[in-house]
């Protein structure tokens, strides 16, 4: 998912030709204080405007407690992007009185709740503690992510490139994300020039179990889609299993053992998921 | 009279003669000799033990006995750092030297600096691949009593064969040469690798002055031009600014919209057919297209191909695929950067090779003939498939039709690599404003909101598509980018034609009208 800075209007125009399968177009960090009007204005105009084709559109609007939140919810929700992203969401409560007002402003404008999805940021401490209950709080909320600068800064870290001082926190919002089957993405890479580091960081995440991943440059793309699109090797293992598991079930045979390796119901689900990344219909095989 | 592709051309131009309508990318070429006589090159001797040493610029042009309405030709390899056609035209000027055809191989930003002696009569015709920057503004609004010609490489050379350009007096800069003129850009404080462009100058100039910062004990080895063409040598404290000659390596550009379009030139490259094991392989210096060779070079690494020969314009980025073993060769005509230079003198594998070989459309085969891939930009291309590359969004000449045309006719697999919008400028449109490379050449365009192939590249259309690659209608592009853009207000330009553009083979692919000031 590709941040793009709400006041620039270049960027916001191209966001979706990159490759990414989703952008964020934000109105929060990227965006100074004093182009925060002119950026929200700005993205109004482009949801109207620009199609994003192949791209899903999400909307990352400024914490409701800060002078900006309440009207970005009152411009943006009502243009209803396929999701919007909520940062550094930290309690229930929070998250309650946010979604309230949110479908106050859908109900203002005859629009339905089940339309546009809720992405909730977990950028702090209490926000890693709580992030169970946030996650579960609504069906609406669709996928988690964290934070990690903010959340470095918030942990009063000095040195948090490594990642080590917010590993823990990752585990416990995908260990959160996956009990409530949603979606759940890291957080950004934040050294562009990296690629190594990039991919390092992303194979990393990508064994924790995060779904994707942040990007804030569109160099970046092509590196985390590599890391979490199936291989080929990895594809033809799949379809193998699969295609086994299928045979055997036939016979009644629940354990067998594809190319010297034990084959049963978890790995075939784990099969099952790296055909359907790489959208491949089992019906095909 | 009308061309093939619908552009008016005059029959006779005042300055030029007679104009030939361009009739397509072979016609001329399919009957298998040229009809324009070739003239000889000048005869000359001299004694022997005689120095050719000049002390200076002046004397040495001053012995050429320099006349009114005299041909002067350069080269362009030192690209952005060039001083010396600057030095040469003012000595000229100073000299009280009017109607100078001034014949470069290319003019560039560089070349600003000469912008007054196009005004004071000094020069008053320009043949040359490109023109850019002040020069470009000027000459398209008619600063020139007589038109400018633009050419490719390949057809400078056709021009120089048949007397088209006759070279009374060719200006040549060397990084290193000695007293009798055996001239190489291979080495020296000023090296700036090939030579490519400059040797059919100095066959058939009638005088040719060997300018270096370098002189070298005799004999200068590698030898890019030879002594037995060369009347005068002359050293010099500079040939130009030694930082924008022969500048580092060439990177890939950083910048996300051309390496997204690279990316998927490259993915189009790989299931097109034509990557295969001994393709041969040309791209830019620049942008989106040097970025394509990113690309194919992982392709081919994990694919285990290799290459034969790269041609063409040579970047670092090109050495390091031959010093990888990704390809055989490298027949250099223009080099880009300093680690070209080096590679020139050191691998045999590095091949220094002229213009005429490179791509005169009129002998027994061009290197571009034998071309299996080739990615090439656009400033507009239409929705025929037709490219400019000369002039701009403003009507301004702004480019350099260089090898476009001569590769693009050569190769299997023409690929095209360009946004398809710049700013709010249209790059994929229904018509361009000039037109340098005829669709007929091109096979395929590769922009960030689409591919479109050439309709007349079936094959290629389906190759694509059943490796999933969605291929887009070039005229639904062109108008989902004027959905974005909007309609561009036509170039206003006046009746009179102040430069025309020849094709590879000498006829008149278009004219370039003045434009309004």
């Amino acid at each position: 998912m590709l941040y793009i800075p709400g006041n620039n209007p270049a960027m916001l125009q191209q966001g979706s030709v990159y490759g990414a399968d989703g952008v964020l177009l934000d109105l929060e960090d990227a965006v100074a204080l004093n182009q925060k009007d002119a950026a929200r204005i700005l993205v109004a105009h482009m949801l109207k405007y620009i199609s994003y084709e192949g791209c899903e559109v999400t909307v990352r609007v400024n914490h409701i407690d800060t002078p900006f939140g309440l009207e970005d919810l009152k411009q943006i929700v009502p243009l209803q992007p396929d999701a919007l992203r909520l940062p550094k969401v930290e309690t229930v409560d929070e998250i309650k009185r946010i979604l309230e007002l949110i479908e106050q402003i859908e109900d203002e404008h005859n629009l339905p709740h089940n339309q546009m999805n809720v992405h909730v940021m977990i950028e702090t401490a209490l926000g890693v503690q709580n992030v169970y209950d946030i996650a579960r709080y609504s069906p609406r909320i669709d996928a988690i992510s964290i934070g990690g600068q903010d959340l470095a800064a918030d942990m009063q870290l000095v040195k948090a490139n490594d990642g080590v001082g917010i590993d823990y926190a990752r585990k416990q919002v995908v260990m959160a994300a996956k009990a409530c089957k949603i979606d759940v993405f890291d957080t950004v890479f934040v050294d562009v020039e990296n690629e190594e580091g990039l991919r390092e960081e992303a194979e990393y995440i990508k064994k924790l179990g995060f779904t994707g991943k942040a990007i804030i440059n569109p160099r970046q793309i092509e590196v985390v889609n590599e890391v979490f699109t199936p291989t080929e090797l990895e594809i033809r293992k799949a379809a193998k299993i699969v295609k086994a598991f299928e045979r055997n079930k036939a016979e009644g045979i629940g354990v067998f053992a594809v190319d010297g390796k034990m084959v049963d119901a978890p790995v075939v689900q784990r099969a099952l998921r790296v055909l359907e990344m790489a959208d491949i219909d089992v019906e095909s095989l | 009279m009308k061309n093939i592709l619908q552009r008016e051309i005059p029959e006779e131009l005042e300055g030029i003669g007679k104009l030939e309508a361009f009739e397509g990318a072979f016609s001329k070429l399919k009957k298998g000799w040229m009809e324009e006589k070739t003239v000889p090159p000048p005869n000359k001797a001299k004694m022997p033990h005689s120095s050719k040493i000049c002390d200076t610029l002046r004397d040495a042009i001053l012995k050429t006995k320099p006349r009114d309405g005299m041909t002067v030709s350069f080269h362009h390899h030192l690209r952005g750092g060039d001083n010396l056609v600057y030095e040469a035209i003012k000595i000229l000027a100073d000299l009280g030297i009017k109607d100078i055809t001034l014949a470069a191989s290319s003019l560039t930003t560089a070349h600003d600096p000469i912008l007054p002696y196009f005004k004071d009569g000094t020069i008053t015709q320009v043949y040359a691949s490109g023109i850019r920057g002040e020069l470009g503004k000027a000459i398209a609004e008619g600063v020139l009593p007589k038109p400018f010609v633009i050419h490719s490489h390949g057809g400078r050379v056709r021009s120089v064969h048949t007397g088209k350009i006759k070279i009374d007096l060719a200006i040549l800069a060397a990084s290193a040469a000695d007293e009798e003129g055996n001239a190489t850009g291979a080495h020296g404080p000023s090296a700036f690798g090939s030579m490519g462009y400059a040797a059919i100058d100095s066959w058939y100039a009638k005088q040719v002055i060997v300018v270096t910062d370098n002189i070298v004990d005799y004999p200068c080895v590698p030898q890019s031009i030879t002594q037995n063409y060369i009347d005068y040598v002359v050293k010099v404290d500079s040939i130009g600014d030694p930082s924008k000659i022969a500048g580092g390596t060439t990177r890939i550009t950083k910048a996300p919209m051309d390496l997204q379009i690279a990316r998927l030139a490259a993915q189009v490259i790989e299931h097109s057919g034509e990557l295969k094991e001994g393709f041969s392989f040309q791209v830019g210096a620049g942008g989106a297209s040097l970025a394509v060779a990113k690309y194919i070079r992982k392709i081919m690494k994990h694919r285990s191909i290799k290459g034969s020969f790269i041609l063409g314009g040579v970047t670092s980025y090109g050495v390091d695929m031959l010093n990888e073993g990704l390809f055989r060769s490298i027949f250099d005509v223009q080099s880009f950067d300093a680690a070209v230079s080096s590679s020139l003198l050191e691998n045999q594998y590095h091949i220094e090779i002229p213009a005429g070989l490179y791509a005169n459309p009129f002998n027994c085969g061009c290197m571009t003939n034998k071309l299996d891939i080739v990615v090439l930009g656009a400033l507009e291309i239409d929705t025929n498939f037709n490219v400019n590359v000369i002039t701009g969004s403003e009507g301004y000449v702004r480019g350099a039709s260089g090898g476009h045309s001569d590769t693009a006719s050569g190769a299997n697999l023409t690929v095209v690599v360009c946004p398809s919008f710049r700013g709010r400028i249209p790059i994929v449109k229904k018509k361009v404003h000039t037109i340098v490379t005829p669709g007929e050449s091109i096979d395929v365009l590769v922009t960030e909101r689409g591919i479109c192939v050439n309709p007349q590249k079936s094959e290629l259309k389906a190759n694509l598509e059943s490796a999933g690659i969605k291929v887009k209608d070039i005229e639904v592009l062109a108008e989902e980018v004027e959905g974005i853009t909007g309609k561009a207000k036509p170039i206003e330009t006046t009746e009179r034609v102040v430069g025309i553009v020849e094709y590879r083979d000498g006829t008149v692919i278009d004219v370039i009208h003045q434009v309004k000031e």
